[in-house]
């Protein structure tokens, strides 16, 4: 039972697997769950088992035979017992069969072995004598073979040397061969005759001081110097590619030419062949007008793309090519290099430019700007060689861009004239009676979205200029300068405020002599288009370009837009005053005319209101309608109440207002004029040629201020008869019916209307006015 | 009241001489004395009773003699003559007297000539010659251009000789100057929106602006000092300034005034000063530096200014000038017709209006200094 205890307690001291404990009575089976501690734990379990030996284990050494004896006789029956006995018995006699066997085959073997010690004991003596004799042997064998050595050493020394002077001479019979093999090759292979004369040159340069030796030397020299001689012509004359070229001049170095000479030669033979590709591009260009004539040149032969790619494949190709070979010939030695290849690029730069210059139209901007990429691509090449080209070039491109952008420029403004012509021939277009032609305000956002729109596609089409995958666009011209002060300046702020110039130009312009005048309608349409403009289009655009082409900080000062809508909108207004003015002028000349005109001593007591004054009424009418297409309505002064039936004060005593003359009666004349002048010190004065707000009300009150002031001085300066009076008085109540509505403020109109009563009633000879009522019927009536 | 003119043989005292425009009433000639030093106005009337007067204008020689071009009213028809006066001697000196009761002290006009305009149609104003004895006046009528000499001290007018304007429709001169230079022999004629100039001698035209103004020309003046020089004003509310050597351009453009300018003046002396009237009632004095006769920086060496302390002051604030509005005078209430500087005085002015005011007005003494000095 003490096995028990010390394997629950190596158990508990593994860890304390529950079971341990658990299964102490299984009998064998309590070891299993430990198998893999036991392995564990190694050597030290195996002593613990050791520790506690079982005697009755018949096997085991530690066997007691009284032990088992007292615990089987306890512990069987009997007939169990017998049983073992016999099995005990059975086992014994096994056992002692084996042992007898084994017994017997130990010494058999032990026998032989003692058989076989004696036998080796003789041989070996045997084989000691045996050895001597081989020593014996070996010495002799020794000796004879040093004998033999030394008698042929003398031979062998001989043969030896005899070999030396072969080879000597087959090197010898090689020089001798030299001229021959020299001559042989100089012809077709000058690469092996060279090869072959730098082997032989260091040993004939050696023995030249025999004369066989001498010869050979001579003789090879010349025949190099005849090589030397053809390579040179061959490089003068003809036209080589620059790989032979390269190979030619490397002969002759090999020759030991002198290099100066050598690459002065090389570079003429290389300007040749670049000029002659120079001039192959030259070809492809339209000759230079020399008398500058601006004959439209013919379309060049292949597009952009093509020229520069075979400008830079050929032209740029070749001379990178040759300024390698020159590298690698002449070592570091650029000095010649350098201008000799600046000046054929700065041609190249100048064919170029020619061919660029030829690129009148529009084109296709891709087409160009991949053009101007890849010759600044391949140009890169060429500018590690040729530092100061870089500028050169990246001058060439951003010119190129430059023009370009100017280019569109004029197409935008040339589109833009093209549109204003379209709306000046819709405008002047005679509509069929009945079928409405297309209305100010669809002509206006016609206009306004083409021009926009083209806008839009040009920026877009110059933005190809900084996209990404373009190799110039990531010169510092291009990311700062380009952006602001070509494209935003150059081009969005240049043409708005050519916009904004040509506007005004319509306004300027045709007021002086000579020019024909812009259509009334077009000014009203471009001063709308320009408050638009002020309003909203410049700002779109600029945050559109400044999105497209991000301006940057420390770039040059640029047009606030403000500035820009500042001048749009004086553009604007200056528009609209002219169309005032225009508008009111026409209505003023008719009104002068039919004053001027007319008999007032003789006319004749009026039944109608005067056509004139219902034309001027018509007209005013459509030039609200017009205005009021394009302009808001604007504010009306609150009216009084007293004011819209108010007849001509002047005349009637009965509807005069009391408030400055009470005690005025109508048959003083020179009274009302005194009057007048009183009222007018209480009234504003009246700028006639004011400038207009931006609403359709203070457009059509201009435009009636202008035609009755006229109404007024052209009445002053005539003589008028009783009825002449009588008939300015209809006329006058006619428009007053007619025109208030119109004006931002009536009192306006009645003011000089009134003014143009009391001037004609001064100027009247007779002044009789016309009853009231019968002028409101005359009126009505009309 | 549309005329008024200075009196032009008067170089000592400030006179103007106004014409009154009335059809019911007998029309009269104001003759408007201001004294400078006590700031008085005197005034005398002259009964004028032909009819009223649209243009005046006076002998450069005689103090006394005047010519007006007055409208003769029938029954079924106004025509406009003109005729050449005389006025009492003693008001040719003006009377210091202070002004009585004008009705009971009003003396009548007497008259040398009638100009006969009654084949040429109606007058449209009398120019004396500047520079002349007061021996020939030109006259325009409709569309003719009348020279006459006034002979046996101008009691009898001949017609010596005459131009007329053909072309289509109305053609009607609104005004016209005599230019000072070339020894009096040129003149310069409005009609519509034309400036034309004539030479007397053969009476031909010698220059023509066609449309020098939008719309009608009012007004033209001459230069004193610079030949070529004209000035124009008209409806479209501007002043041009032209060179009659190149008259495809103006030389300089006004737009000050908001309605049709009916006159401009050059200043007598000082031709940098110019003078408009408008019917938008304001008078407008500019200052044409740019163009006059006088070029820019330039300074009179002679110190006539005694007071020492104005002119260290005026040396302060002495700059070349720009060409600019000097003053803008809104005393009338009614459109303004005519404006003229004294004949006496160059730093004076007067403006008439349609109302009958006579506003006079002074230059600026800041600008006056500085043209001086």
């Amino acid at each position: 039972m003490a096995a028990v205890t010390a394997g629950s307690g190596a158990g508990s001291g593994a860890g304390g697997s529950p079971e341990a404990t658990g299964g102490s009575t299984g009998g064998g089976g309590w070891r299993r769950p430990h198998g893999p501690l036991q392995r564990y734990y190694g050597p030290s379990t195996a002593e613990a088992a050791e520790a506690a030996p079982d005697p009755t284990d018949i096997n085991g050494p530690h066997f007691d035979p009284e032990v088992f004896m007292t615990k089987v006789r306890s512990e069987c029956p009997l007939g169990q017992l017998l049983a073992r006995e016999a099995a005990l018995g059975r086992e014994i006699r096994a056992l002692d069969s084996d042992m007898q066997t084994l017994l017997y085959e130990n010494y058999n073997k032990f026998i032989s072995a003692t058989d076989t010690i004696r036998k080796m004991k003789v041989d070996f003596r045997h084989m000691e004598a045996e050895m001597d004799d081989l020593a014996a042997n070996m010495a002799a064998i020794s000796a004879s073979s040093a004998r033999v050595s030394a008698a042929l050493q003398d031979r062998h020394r001989r043969g030896a040397q005899l070999a030396g002077v072969q080879a000597l001479l087959r090197k010898l019979q090689a020089l001798v061969e030299v001229p021959g093999r020299l001559r042989r090759w100089a012809g077709t292979e000058p690469a092996r005759a060279l090869r072959c004369h730098a082997r032989a040159r260091a040993v004939l340069r050696h023995y030249r001081h025999l004369p066989s030796f001498r010869a050979i030397e001579d003789e090879s020299h010349a025949i190099m110097a005849d090589l030397a001689q053809r390579l040179r012509t061959r490089l003068r004359c003809e036209t080589l590619d620059p790989k032979e070229l390269t190979e030619c001049v490397e002969m002759l170095l090999q020759l030991e030419e002198p290099p100066e000479e050598l690459s002065e030669e090389f570079l003429s033979q290389a300007g040749a062949r670049l000029e002659a590709e120079l001039a192959a591009l030259e070809a492809e260009l339209p000759a230079a007008d020399p008398s500058g004539t601006a004959t439209t040149p013919p379309p060049p032969a292949s597009d952009i793309l093509d020229f520069v790619d075979r400008g830079s494949s050929a032209f740029v190709g070749t001379l990178c090519q040759l300024a390698g070979s020159y590298r690698t010939l002449f070592g570091g030695d650029a000095g010649r290099l350098e201008p000799f290849a600046a000046a054929l690029a700065t041609r190249y730069f100048a064919l170029l430019e020619r061919r660029l210059a030829l690129e009148r139209g529009l084109g296709d901007t891709s087409l160009l700007v991949r053009a101007l990429d890849r010759f600044h691509r391949r140009l890169r090449a060429l500018l590690e060689l040729l530092p100061a080209g870089a500028d050169a070039a990246a001058a060439l491109v951003a010119r190129a861009a430059r023009e370009r952008v100017d280019r569109y420029l004029r197409a935008l403004q040339t589109f833009f004239l093209g549109c204003l012509g379209d709306v000046r021939q819709a405008l002047a277009a005679p509509r069929p009676p009945g079928k409405e032609g297309p209305g100010l305000p669809d002509l206006l956002a016609t206009l306004a979205a083409s021009v926009l729109g083209q806008l839009k596609a040009v920026l877009a089409y110059v933005q190809l200029f900084t996209a990404r995958d373009v190799a110039f666009a990531s010169l510092p011209y291009f990311k700062g300068e380009f952006c602001v002060t070509a494209v935003r300046e150059g081009l969005v702020v240049a043409f708005v405020r050519w916009l904004c110039r040509t506007a005004r130009g319509f306004a300027d312009g045709p007021a002086e002599r000579g020019a024909p005048a812009a259509p009334p309608a077009l000014l009203l349409l471009l001063s709308r288009l320009c408050l638009d403009y002020e309003n909203s289009t410049i700002s779109y655009i600029l945050t559109l370009t400044d999105e497209q082409f991000p301006p940057q900080d420390s770039g040059p000062a640029v047009t606030p837009g403000p500035a820009l809508c500042a001048e749009a909108r004086a553009a604007a207004q200056r528009l609209l005053d002219h169309y005032v003015q225009v508008q009111g002028a026409a209505v003023a000349q008719m009104l002068r005319k039919s004053v001027e005109t007319r008999d007032w001593l003789g006319t004749v007591e009026p039944r109608n209101v005067r056509a004139v004054m219902k034309r001027v009424v018509e007209d005013i009418t459509a030039i609200d309608v017009q205005v009021g297409q394009l302009f808001e309505e604007g504010v009306r002064r609150a009216q009084s109440s007293d004011s819209s039936r108010r007849a001509f004060s002047v005349y009637s005593s009965s509807r005069a207002p009391g408030r400055y003359a009470p005690s005025y009666t109508p048959s003083a004349p020179m009274d009302t004029h005194l009057l007048s002048n009183i009222q007018k010190l209480f009234s504003e004065r009246i700028d006639i040629f004011s400038p207009v707000e931006f609403n359709k009300v203070s457009v059509l009150t201009g435009i009636i201020k202008i035609s009755l002031k006229t109404l007024l001085e052209c009445v002053r300066l005539r003589t008028l008869g009783r009825f002449g009076l009588q008939q300015v008085q209809v006329d006058g109540h006619y428009l007053q019916l007619y025109l208030w509505r119109f004006a931002s403020d009536e009192r306006v109109v009645q003011g000089l209307l009134d003014e143009v009563a009391a001037s004609a009633a001064h100027r009247c000879l007779d002044p009789v006015p016309m009853e009231h009522s019968v002028v409101e019927l005359i009126c009505e009536r009309g | 009241a549309r005329a008024l003119t200075p009196q032009t043989a008067e170089t000592d005292a400030i006179r103007f001489l106004v014409g009154t425009q009335s059809l019911r009433y007998d029309n009269q000639i104001h003759i408007i004395d201001f004294d400078d030093e006590n700031n008085i106005i005197n005034k005398n009337v002259l009964l004028h009773q032909v009819g009223e007067i649209w243009h005046i204008s006076t002998s450069p020689a005689d103090k006394g003699v005047l010519s007006t071009c007055y409208n003769k009213t029938s029954d079924t028809k106004v025509m406009t003559c003109a005729a050449v006066w005389r006025m009492p001697k003693e008001l040719e000196s003006g009377s210091h007297e202070s002004p009585d009761d004008s009705s009971s002290n009003t003396q009548t006009l007497e008259l040398l000539c009638h100009l006969d305009n009654t084949a040429h149609g109606n007058m449209a104003c009398v120019m004396w010659e500047p520079m002349g004895d007061g021996k020939k006046i030109i006259s325009l009528a409709d569309n003719n251009i009348l020279l006459w000499d006034l002979q046996e001290s101008s009691s009898q007018a001949v017609l010596s000789s005459s131009a007329a304007l053909e072309g289509k429709g109305q053609l009607k001169f609104t005004s016209g100057r005599w230019s000072p230079h070339h020894n009096c022999t040129q003149i310069a004629t409005a009609n519509d929106t034309t400036v034309r100039g004539w030479d007397t001698r053969s009476m031909r035209q010698i220059y023509c602006i066609e449309n020098a103004h939008g719309q009608l020309v009012r007004d033209l003046d001459f230069n004193p000092n610079k030949q070529y020089y004209l000035a124009s004003c008209g409806d479209d509310c501007k002043v041009k300034f032209w060179d009659t050597r190149n008259v495809t351009e103006p030389v300089k453009t006004l737009e000050e005034h908001s309605h049709w300018v009916w006159n401009v003046r050059y200043n007598h002396s000082h031709d940098q000063l110019i003078l408009t009237g408008s019917s938008d009632s304001r008078v407008i004095l500019s200052n044409m530096v740019s163009i006059s006769s006088e070029p820019f920086g330039h300074m009179v060496d002679d110190d006539e200014l005694s007071d020492q302390e104005d002119h260290h002051q005026e040396e302060k604030i002495k700059e070349p000038l720009q060409d600019s509005v000097i003053a803008t005078y809104e005393e009338h209430e009614d459109s303004v017709y005519a404006v003229e500087w004294s004949s006496a005085d160059p730093w004076l002015f007067a403006s008439l209006s349609y109302d009958g005011r006579l506003v006079i007005n002074r230059v600026p003494r800041a600008l006056k200094y500085h043209i001086l000095l």
